[in-house]
């Protein structure tokens, strides 16, 4: 395998008495789309900042395309695309003028900027909106302009921090379609969420990270095939019942988790367990047979959900 | 990566990237800037030009200023002054938006430039504009046959030079700033204000009690002042005071512009 083009060891990053994140390893391979996955506070945008060679690190040792970011930051920032947890666009310029302008922090010449809007536009479904003052953008279309700007620089890897919190399921689709593409031309991206749809969905392999640690790692599918079973079967009895059922229903699954308002019964077959448990003469009010998803895994990692 | 992409280049030119973004951002808010720079001028030579100076010559001639027409007196305070407000205008907001509103540093910051070239660029977008409003003002004062033109020419970059100092080091109080609550309250009213009154702006220092006067020994406006005076007129301050009033200035200038970048430099890295 070829050498990784990010790779984290021992990385602690402390703000007084507070540890956001407590000695994290991982490596990022080329073409790969590595996600952070976990519940806010974890550390996720703390690690996304040092990665993206603008914030220190108080120990261990990172290292992206064989250089450390603190001593050669601006030389390490030239290969990275970045999108900010919150947009930082200019909002008194137009959409192409925020364009150029962060074309020019890079150094490139005007008329590749000039052509490279052009095709940014196009990619960000924005052509409409050129000369449109970004204060007049929808929630969307500002996410997708930021992208837009990460990409100015063809940077090596895209580096985005949460990129569809906050956006409606359509601009979230139309958003997962557009890092696919890029996902598709080999860029390697690194992206935090706390959707579990969304590192489903985006990332070949992935780490769960709670308080500042690293839980788990692997590919989506691995991680729920280790730490889940094939199918999970979410019964409702009435807040009440759930508490008196919930002791002879943890019999009969492989593992079972008592949120507030319903039961989760981990097992190969949730029919059957269904149909099991009508036959015991219990009733649910509700009932729904699922495939496992991540947020079983970060439930079985913490004992916690990821939204809370 | 780009090919395009000098790393070296941009680590020589980062900051004029950044200061050409600030004047783009600037110029979109041209008219109330032009509007400003001509109209504060107008008010303060009507009104004192025509009014409060035909009184203090009445009054006393021009004993009191060194034997100098009142408003020609008070003209090289006032552009000092104008540079000052233009430039903390232009390093004020922009360093709070930068910061905390927009967080349009930490944008800027995601490439190859550095927060030291991102303090410096702001910085001289903002000496941009105070050239432009000193110039502007200039030119009312000789419209206004306050000064004739020749060596009062001199005034201009004086003035300059006092909002350079001023700015360098406010830069680097507003990059401090976390909470902007009651910044722009204390800056306007209990620093701006006494500074422009009491740095020997509308009479002379040394008019004043001794117990006052260090308020103007610390303020960039009066050295700018006093050095504006002596370029333009017959002042004769001795060749020490003007010494001391350049090295004050440049002092502040040199001092405070390294802190701002500093400050910028820790925060961004925070």
């Amino acid at each position: 395998m070829s050498k990784p083009l990010i790779s984290v060891r021992g990385l602690t990053k402390k703000f007084g008495d507070f540890t956001a994140v407590d000695g994290i390893d991982f490596d990022v391979a080329k073409g790969e789309s590595f996600g952070l996955l976990g519940p806010n506070g974890a550390g996720k945008s703390t690690t996304m900042r040092i990665l993206a060679a603008t914030s220190t690190r108080t120990s261990g040792t990172v290292e992206i395309l064989d250089k450390d970011p603190e001593l050669f930051g601006p030389l390490v920032r030239a290969h990275l695309g970045v999108v900010p947890q919150q947009d930082n666009l200019d909002n008194e310029l137009t959409v192409s003028e925020n364009l150029f302008i962060y074309g020019r922090y890079f150094g490139l010449s005007k008329k590749f900027i000039k052509n490279k809007i052009e095709e940014l536009l196009e990619f960000a479904q924005l052509e409409e909106k050129r000369d449109v003052k970004v204060e007049a953008l929808s929630g969307g279309m500002k996410r997708r302009l930021t992208i837009a700007r990460g990409l100015v620089s063809e940077p090596d890897i895209l580096l985005l921090d949460e990129p569809t919190t906050g956006l409606d399921p359509q601009a979230r689709h139309i958003l997962w379609d557009r890092l696919f593409r890029l996902k598709e031309q080999g860029v390697t991206l690194v992206l935090t969420t706390h959707f579990m749809d969304e590192a489903e969905q985006l990332c070949d392999r992935l780490v769960v990270m709670d308080k500042g640690a690293i839980m788990a790692e692997g590919s989506p599918a691995g991680l729920i095939k280790q730490y889940s079973s094939k199918e999970v079967l979410e019964v409702r009895f009435g807040s009440d019942r759930n508490k008196e059922v919930a002791p002879q229903l943890a019999t009969m699954c492989e593992r079972m988790e008592t949120l507030p308002d319903r039961l989760l019964m981990y097992t190969e077959d949730g029919e059957a367990l269904l149909e099991k448990i009508t036959h015991a003469g219990m009733h649910a009010t509700t009932s729904l047979v699922r495939r496992s998803s991540l947020e079983d895994v970060f439930l079985r990692l913490t004992g916690r959900t990821l939204i809370e | 990566m780009n090919t395009g992409i000098d790393v070296p280049q941009i680590q020589r030119f980062g900051a004029l990237y950044i200061a050409s973004a600030r004047l783009r951002s600037m110029s979109k808010w041209r008219t109330i800037i032009a509007a400003v720079d001509i109209g504060n001028p107008l008010f303060y030579l009507i009104a004192v030009g025509i009014g409060i100076g035909v009184l203090v010559e009445q009054g006393s001639g021009t004993s009191g200023t060194s034997g100098i027409k009142y408003i020609a007196f008070i003209a090289p305070a006032l552009l000092a002054n104008t540079a000052i407000t233009g430039i903390m205008d232009e390093t004020v907001f922009p360093t709070i938006e930068g910061f905390k509103w927009r967080k349009l540093f930490f944008a800027q910051n995601a490439t190859p430039i550095t927060g030291r070239q991102i303090a410096l660029g702001v910085y001289l977008a903002a000496l941009c504009r105070a050239i432009f409003s000193v110039t502007v003002y200039y030119l009312l004062l000789l419209a206004f046959s306050v000064v004739d033109f020749g060596v009062s020419v001199l005034i201009i970059p004086i003035a300059i030079l006092g909002g350079a100092a001023f700015g360098a080091v406010i830069l680097y109080f507003a990059a401090k700033i976390e909470k902007d609550d009651q910044f722009f309250n204390i800056l306007g009213r209990l620093i701006l204000m006494p500074m422009f009154l009491f740095s020997g702006t509308f009479f002379p220092l040394t008019s004043m009690p001794i117990y006052l006067q260090p308020i103007g020994w610390v303020s960039p406006l009066w050295h700018a002042t006093e050095l504006g005076r002596e370029a333009a007129f017959d002042y004769s301050i001795g060749n020490t005071m003007v010494i001391i009033h350049f090295v004050v200035l440049l002092t502040l200038v040199v001092v405070g512009l390294n802190l701002s970048m500093r400050q910028f430099e820790r925060r961004l890295a925070k």
